[in-house]
């Protein structure tokens, strides 16, 4: 059970589909360190976590499925889980750095409503 | 070309690219300027730590590594959300 045995269009697919998600991760991360303010970089690492991990799930998905010769789905447990809690705890941590750069009369905070 | 050494290259580069990005999200967490940067930091270091486990897991094809990257997905989000509530209230549980 190795990758020897996969046919050349699923090996030619597997890489592609992580190389696609690979490189929107690294994007991401690029994103992080080169965006000037919080509020802009707090986007930047959603790019890995929303189309990276999805494209890196199809490629095991589609991997596995070969290999065992069977539909294999449970990389889908991952996908669903960060799909359900990234958003929860990007709120969080810009609910919380609106608040502290308000209480410190920072000028980068977003007005109050 | 092989299918074995296409993946063994193929894979090895998407993981030199995952970990490339967790030096760059490290290097976010160790600089800040701020607290909630460092805490975001992590959470990409994380993110795409889990990646490379999972492509990791591709390359030996071994399903082992499905496990590893699920628990790792479950201590990311318990630890940016434990965090984020440091941040905003300064206790973690009240």
């Amino acid at each position: 059970m190795t990758g020897a045995d996969v046919p050349v269009w699923t090996a030619c697919l597997v890489v592609v589909l992580a190389l696609t998600g690979a490189g929107f991760s690294l994007v991401g991360a690029i994103g992080l360190v080169r965006l000037r303010t919080f509020y802009e970089r707090v986007h930047a690492p959603t790019l890995g976590a929303t189309l990276g991990m999805a494209l890196i799930v199809a490629a095991s998905i589609l991997f596995f499925s070969v290999v065992e010769g069977r539909l294999v789905l449970r990389d889908l447990l991952i996908g669903v889980f960060l799909t359900v809690t990234t958003p929860v705890t990007l709120i969080l941590l810009g609910r919380a750095a609106t608040y502290r750069d308000r209480a410190e009369g920072n000028p980068d905070a977003p007005p109050d409503p | 070309m092989s299918a074995a050494t296409l993946l063994a290259w193929g894979l090895g580069l998407a993981q030199g690219m995952l970990v490339l990005a967790v030096a760059l999200a490290a290097w976010r967490t160790l600089r800040g300027p701020r607290a909630q940067d460092r805490v975001l930091g992590l959470d990409t270091v994380y993110l795409n730590g889990m990646l490379a486990i999972m492509v990791h897991g591709l390359r030996t094809g071994s399903g082992l590594a499905f496990e590893a990257a699920l628990v790792v997905a479950l201590l990311g989000f318990a630890a940016t959300l434990a965090l984020a509530k440091f941040l905003m209230q300064g206790e973690v549980i009240q």
